[in-house]
């Protein structure tokens, strides 16, 4: 990090930073002021994948398999959370090789998960020069205090959210994109589906409120002011939201697409079904058709097996990796 | 309502929406284009960012690919944003395997050529045929144009830069005169940077003023 590290309170106002390590510029090119790891640099990556699919990897094989599909860019981890959940134990980073392997296959954009609160494991995949960080609820927390401050990161964070006051939590916090926690690992895509609804009722409800009312707002959603009226005003969150966890199908990522998800990751989905590569295709062409189901069942056809799935009604709750985060 | 053209944003993937938001500011009718019906319905197109490799593989799946390389070959206005550059570049560096682009620019475009998304940084650009002010270019993962043909106008240069694991490829003299960013010939305009992302509408309104000419 060293030189690297942003002053959080001016980020925060969005102002430029100044950053020490460029300017090298020379006659004839523009004399630069550049700045890395602004809000809007770390924002705006976020707004390129929209419309597009993230892929969970584990190997660079997959990961090129996931390229080949159309991915708009792989996650990498140790285990897909369907092992995580069946195997047990601490789920943690992965091995800097792994990361290292899957970066030098493929040309879109990488991204890895760190546990929550764990930020030195951020540190280590900033240094590998992951394009974005999962501060996810599918490994083990790190910490059930606090989560990792992210204004102090170049790399920027991308957080789960089960409802709005947690987004706006995790966006405080310095998240430069939100998901869906949905419940990882299970194929059952009901969670996603309750928080992608609950996120936009309640900014629904936000925009219908009077002025004077936000300040109560605020201290429900236990979120900033600031931030709230913000919402209130755009009618959407300041940073792109993307569903995940449980999508299995086409149909599944359609359907999030459909409830105002601006991008969809599979986790265990693609590789944990018979025919990934064509499985993953299908959810790359469904997600950008998400509003044609002409196309949607045209690229439905033939896939094989999806995953096998667990109800998540049916499992006790201290297994549900979405009560992990605050 | 306005009576003016109307401009089409490719809509496979990407920051569509700013793209659209920012046509809206200009009193310009903008228009998704997901199919090559709608492509037929518009007078100038914008690529807009994203993944090019996403973008090539939704565009040849559903049959788009050639009517676009039709319509551009015919005189189609267009206007790439980092990704939309590469998709109109006619010759790519560092291409996934495989990766085609629509073509028509005669330039070279290294993907990904300012680094990885740690190296994305935001700077002042000097854009002479804009004027002042200088523009605030925001580059996220952003390629560079390495080689342009002869009739390709050079609009803007940043300096050239690569930290921690970014990419440095190209030689030294270019990393003085500074790496090409924005590049027109013809109809056909592109910038490596997002000005989508900034509420400076010029470039916009500059591919507006080469729709209104064609």
């Amino acid at each position: 990090m060293g030189t690297d590290r942003i002053n959080p309170t001016t980020q925060k106002r969005f102002e430029p930073v100044s950053d020490q390590t460029q300017s090298t510029s020379q006659s004839a090119s523009s004399p630069v002021s550049t700045e890395t790891g602004t809000a809007r640099v770390k924002r705006g990556m976020a707004e390129m994948l929209k419309g597009g699919v993230i892929m969970d990897v584990v190997t660079a094989e997959q990961a090129k398999i996931a390229e080949d599909a159309g991915a708009v860019a792989v996650m990498a981890l140790e285990r897909v959370p369907a092992d995580i959940r069946a195997h047990g134990g601490v789920a943690r980073m992965s091995d800097p090789d792994l990361i290292d392997g899957i970066i030098d296959a493929v040309s879109i954009p990488v991204m890895a998960k760190a546990r929550i609160g764990h930020f030195v494991e951020a540190q280590v995949l900033q240094s590998l020069g992951v394009d974005y960080i999962d501060e996810s609820e599918v490994l083990t927390p790190a910490d059930y205090a606090n989560h990792v401050d992210k204004w102090q990161f170049t790399v920027p964070f991308v957080c789960g959210a089960t409802n709005l006051g947690e987004a706006l939590r995790r966006i405080t916090e310095g998240a430069a994109m939100i998901r869906s926690k949905g419940e990882a690992g299970t194929g059952d895509v009901s969670n996603a589906t309750t928080h992608m609804r609950q996120i936009r009722a309640e900014i629904n409800r936000l925009r219908t409120l009077p002025a004077d009312e936000l300040y109560v707002a605020a201290k429900e959603l236990q979120a900033p002011y600031e931030l709230v009226r913000e919402v209130a005003e755009l009618g959407k969150l300041p940073v792109v939201l993307f569903t995940a966890g449980g999508i299995a199908t086409p149909a599944d990522a359609a359907m999030m697409m459909q409830l105002g998800a601006e991008g969809v990751f599979v986790g265990s989905g693609i590789f944990k079904s018979g025919d990934p590569a064509r499985r993953a295709e299908a959810i790359v062409k469904a997600t950008t058709f998400y509003d044609d189901p002409d196309v949607i069942g045209k690229v439905s056809r033939g896939l094989g097996d999806a995953m096998v799935g667990l109800n998540v009604e049916e499992m006790p709750e201290p297994h549900r990796l979405a009560e992990r985060g605050w | 309502m306005t009576t003016g053209p109307t401009i089409g944003v490719l809509a496979l993937q990407g920051d569509v929406r700013e793209h659209l938001a920012i046509l809206e500011t200009l009193g310009a009718r903008g228009a998704p284009v997901r199919t090559s019906e709608e492509l037929d319905g518009v007078d100038g197109l914008i690529i807009p960012g994203g993944e090019s490799t996403t973008m090539w593989r939704l565009a040849r799946s559903f049959g788009l690919l050639e009517p676009l390389r039709k319509h551009i070959h015919d005189g189609l206005p267009a206007y790439g944003s980092c990704a939309g550059m590469i998709m109109l570049a006619d010759r790519l560096e560092e291409a996934a395997p495989g990766q085609e682009t629509i073509g028509g620019l005669d330039i070279t475009v290294r993907r990904n050529a300012f680094g990885r998304q740690v190296d994305s940084f935001e700077a002042e650009l000097d854009f002479p045929v804009l004027g002042e002010p200088p523009m605030r270019a925001v580059f996220i993962r952003a390629p560079w144009v390495e080689g342009v043909g002869e009739r390709v106008e050079v609009l803007a240069r940043v300096a050239g830069r690569a930290t921690g694991r970014g990419v440095a490829h190209a030689p030294d003299s270019e990393a003085v005169t500074g790496r090409i960013v924005a590049v027109r010939a013809g109809r056909l305009l592109a910038t490596s940077f997002h000005p989508e992302l900034t509420a400076d509408a010029r470039i916009h309104a500059h591919f507006l003023e080469i729709v209104k000419e064609a």
